[in-house]
Formats: C-alpha cells, structure tokens, sequence
C-alpha cells in the first residue's frame, strides 16, 4: 500500500505536468480558434473561448488573397529542393564521420560545429548581394541553396549518429558475402537507416518551411509563406495574420508529431 | 592500392559539403565584413558603422536585444529544466508529455509571434478572459508603446513557450546520458528529490547546461520575427534592423554594419562557449 506521501507526490507531480502541458497547448487552441472564425468574431468584445463562431471565412480569406497560394507553392519547392540537396550533399560526409578514422576529422567536426552557429541573420545580406550579380536573387533556387546550407552541418551530425547506430559488422560481413563496398552500403546500410533518414528529412522540411529572415532578405516577389507573411505583418487585417500563423504551424507540428520518437536521438547527437 | 582508396574517401564523401558550406557560409561571412568596412572604391573605412551608431534606433536597438537576452534565456532554461528532470522521472505517461512539450519545436518565431498576437491584443484572448473573470473593466493594451514593461514582457513570454521545448529536448538528452548508478548512490545515502537534483543531477547536467545556454544566447542575438509580430518597430533590435536597413531603406552596407555587430557577438559567445565547454567535460569525468 502506498503511502500518503507518495500519492501526495505523484498529485504534485501531475499537476505540474498538466499545468505545463495547458501552457503548451492553449497557445495552440487559442490560434485555431483565431484562425477558424468570422471576421467579426476576431475583432469581437469579449472573445468566447469555445468555437461558437467556428467558421472557414478568415481561412478562406488568407487563402484566397493575392500572393499566398503561390507563397505556399514556393515554400514547399524550396523545402523539397533544400531535403533532397542537402540530404544527397550530406549524408556522405555524416556516413564518412560515422566510419572513418582520418586526419583532420576532429577539426571538421568542430568546423561543422561552428558553422551551425552562423545563423541566417549575418549571411543573409552578403549572399542577397552575391546572388544579385548570379541572377539567383528573388529566384527558388538562391533561397534552397541558403536553406541547405543552413541545414548541411545539421544533416551531416545527424546522419552521422544514424550511421554509427549500423554495427559494421554487418557491413563486413556483406562484404566477406561478396558484395563491394557500395553494395554493402546499399543494401545493408541503407535499409536499416531509412527509418532515421526520413525523419531527418522531415526534420529538414520543417527547418526551411520555418525559415524567415532569409526567404524574406533573398526574394521580392517570389515569396515563401513566411517572407509574404512578414512582408504583410504591418499591413494586414488581425484575421489575414492569424490565419497565416496557424497555416504555417499546423503542416509543422504534424511533421514534428510523426517523427517524435527520433527528436531526443538527432538532438542528442547535434548538441554533443 | 587498397590503403589509398579508403585514405582518399572520406574526404572524397566530405568535399561537396566542405565546398558547399565554403561558398554559402565562410565567404558571405567575409563579404559581410567588406560590405560592412568597404567604401564602394574599397577603401577601409568606419562611415558605414558611425552612420550605423548614429542612427536613432541603434542604442534602443542594442540595448533591447542585450535586455530580451537576460531575461529570455534564463527564463527557457529553467522553464525547459523542470520539463526536463519531470519527464525523466519516468512517471506513467511521461512520453505523453513529453511529446506535448516538444511540439513547439515546430513553431517558427514568426508564427509563435503571431499566436502571441492573439492573446495579447487588444480584444484578444487574454483581456477577454480577464474582463469576463471580472478583472477588468476594459481592455489592457499589452501591445502599445505606453505600456513598454509589459510590451517586453509579452516577446520574454512568447520566446519562451517556443524556444523552451529545444532547451528540454537538449537537458533531457544530457539527462539520458548520467549513469543511474548516480541517481541510485543518492538514494542510498537518503537524499530527497530536492537535494538529488541540487546537490547530483544538476552538477552532472553541467555540460548540457552550458551547451543550452549557449546555444540560446547566440540565437537570442537573432530575435527578429517575434518582435516584429508583437511589438512592429515599438521595440528595435539588433537583427530587425539589419533587416529593416536592407528591405525598407535598400542599404546593404549599413545592414552589413548590423550583420557584423551580431557576428561578433556571436564569436564571443561561441569562444565563450569552447572554453566553458573543455573544462566541464573534463570535470564531469564522462562523455
């Protein structure tokens, strides 16, 4: 039989839990809320906090407006382009940090250490600069190649900590079976990883979709969601913001939801 | 021949991402510096960082991003430490809330200044429920510049609920790393929860600690979006006027200026960093 103590425990224990999680949440409900009502609900004296007003009419709007079903088009181009690159461009290297002993090894590592931690604020202007006389400014391309650089040091620790998880043994023994090294690589390694790289993947389609300061510094017209989003913040209606707000969180926190049981893992490994 | 191929390939499976991040990171960061101390005949030259100091905004600017840094990461730290050492109790459904903790992960700043924009404005939820609770009798603007403590106070709260979910996940991965013996060696001397996490965890979470304070310090000298969804230009800060020089005023040379202000910030940090970093490694005695 426990002991009043302990249960008093656990009660404390749970509360504190459930008052952290409302604080998570309710941001969240309270945006949906905002996000699905009537334009004359949004600006509403006292606010209701149940979905009485629940109506598709300021999502429609946001929407329908000029710019934004484009905006979303460019977003998820340029979030494909930067996976797909960045994963081709640094799954390699992570593969050749995982197995390789060499020299300098430990001075690239910290190498990509660093360079995670120029972010996009200072290398922005230069690149909007360079990309001007490369004909790559306003254009999807210059913001994928920002995106995936950004994202590089990132995939390259990640898919390392993917890649030291395969026991070489395995790929060994392929290899005693006849198979070279690539064949190895490709149809022992790779199987076992694909679980791990696409939640790398997904992790990097949400860091580019999330992206501001670049997209918004890199493009004029062709915008993704968030630069036109930001571009309009001071101009639009309450309900046009709110909207886009919880557009550009709902694909987000799905993603982050599916791949939740690989979060503590790739952020383990990243801040190591 | 077989020794010189596997000495050629891992720098042969590195060299895109090498090359890559060459181009895209280590030379726009010195481009910065010559936009920044460049004439256009490229001459040195520090016009472009006394037009930048003389600017009206530059010391609100400075000031406010060294402001939100003080209070913002302290207040992740501690917040994202609780959830962290909750859920690695174990208690019975703590990947749930695990799982609910992490979602902000998700959620840019732009967007997290947004869903902030909701509560805090002026018919927004939070002076609804305040006014329907009978707290209020009309609405409290959070968001005005008569109101500058509580203004700050709305971007502190907002950067928290998004930026703590990455400190836990970052706590909870060191957490994960702490050998049980040492949680089952206080126990065995009769320490209480309390003593264990002051006098055990904590010391052992050092590296971690320092990683996530880091980490966020350096990118708190980013803080842009949020403030720009709560506060407009109410609040300046450094990376909003990088951006403002640039999009609104077409000045790449004194938003290169801001550009290089944070970059240098973020050395020291990062320098900071490494050497904080050596040592508690090698005092924690694992890793």
């Amino acid at each position: 039989m426990p002991s009043s103590r302990f249960i008093l425990n656990r009660i404390f224990l749970y509360a504190v839990a459930i008052a952290l999680a409302v604080w998570t949440l309710a941001p969240l409900y309270l945006i949906a809320l905002a996000a699905f009502s009537t334009k004359e609900a949004v600006f509403q004296w006292p606010k209701l906090f149940l979905p009485t007003a629940f109506s598709t009419e300021t999502m429609a709007f946001f929407v329908g407006s000029t710019g934004v079903l484009d905006s979303v088009k460019n977003s998820i181009i340029v979030a494909l382009v930067t996976v797909v690159a960045s994963l081709i461009l640094g799954a390699p290297g992570g593969y050749a940090l995982a197995r390789f002993r060499f020299r300098g090894k430990d001075a690239i590592q910290l190498g990509f250490l660093i360079s995670k931690m120029f972010p996009t604020a200072i290398l922005s202007v230069p690149l909007a600069i360079a990309f001007l006389q490369m004909d790559l400014y306003d254009t999807l391309w210059g913001v994928a190649l920002m995106h995936t650089a950004m994202a590089l040091p990132f995939v390259i620790i990640v898919t390392a900590g993917i890649f030291v998880g395969v026991p070489r043994d395995l790929e060994e023994a392929a290899q005693t079976l006849g198979c070279n090294r690539l064949q190895a690589f490709w149809r022992v390694v790779m199987p076992l990883t694909i679980p791990g790289l696409a939640a790398a993947a997904i992790f990097t389609f949400v860091l580019s979709w999330n992206e501001v300061f670049a997209a918004t510094i890199l493009t004029l017209r062709n915008r993704t969601l968030p630069a036109q989003v930001l571009s309009g913040l001071s101009g639009s209606p309450l309900y046009y913001r709110y909207a886009g707000g919880f557009f550009m969180i709902l694909p987000a926190v799905v993603f982050i939801f599916a791949i939740r049981k690989y979060l503590l893992n790739m952020w383990g490994n990243i801040v190591r | 021949m077989r020794v010189r191929t596997e000495s050629i390939l891992p720098y042969s499976l590195l060299a895109p991402t090498l090359i890559f991040i060459t181009l895209l990171i280590v030379v726009p960061i010195f481009q910065a510096f010559l936009l920044a101390f460049q004439t256009a005949d490229g001459e040195f030259t520090l016009t472009q960082f006394e037009k930048m100091i003389a600017d009206t905004s530059f010391a609100d600017a400075l000031k406010f991003t060294f402001l939100l840094l003080i209070f913002i990461v302290p207040a992740q730290v501690v917040l994202a430490l609780v959830m962290a050492l909750l859920i690695h109790t174990r208690f019975k459904g703590h990947t749930f809330f695990l799982y609910i903790y992490a979602l902000p992960l998700a959620i840019s700043d732009l967007a997290a200044g947004i869903v902030w924009l909701a509560i805090f404005t002026e018919r927004g939820f939070l002076n609804s429920g305040l006014f329907q609770l009978g707290l209020l009798e009309r609405p409290f603007l959070f968001l005005s510049y008569q109101n500058l403590p509580a203004l700050f106070s709305t971007l502190i709260i907002a950067e928290s609920w998004r930026a703590t979910a990455i400190v836990m996940v970052i706590l909870l991965a060191g957490l994960q790393v702490i050998p049980r013996d040492y949680f089952e060696a206080a126990d065995v001397f009769g320490a209480n929860t309390l003593k264990r996490t002051l006098f055990v965890v904590l010391p052992l979470l050092r590296p971690s600690l320092q990683n996530a304070l880091i980490i966020r310090t350096i990118f708190a000298f980013q803080t842009f979006a949020v403030v720009l969804a709560l506060a407009g230009r109410v609040i300046p800060v450094l990376t909003g006027e990088a951006y403002n020089w640039y999009a609104l005023n077409r000045n790449a040379n004194i938003a290169a200026a801001y550009s290089t202000l944070v970059l240098i910030f973020t050395v020291i940090a990062t320098v900071v960093y490494f050497r904080l970093l050596r040592t508690s490694t090698a005092e924690a005695g694992f890793d």
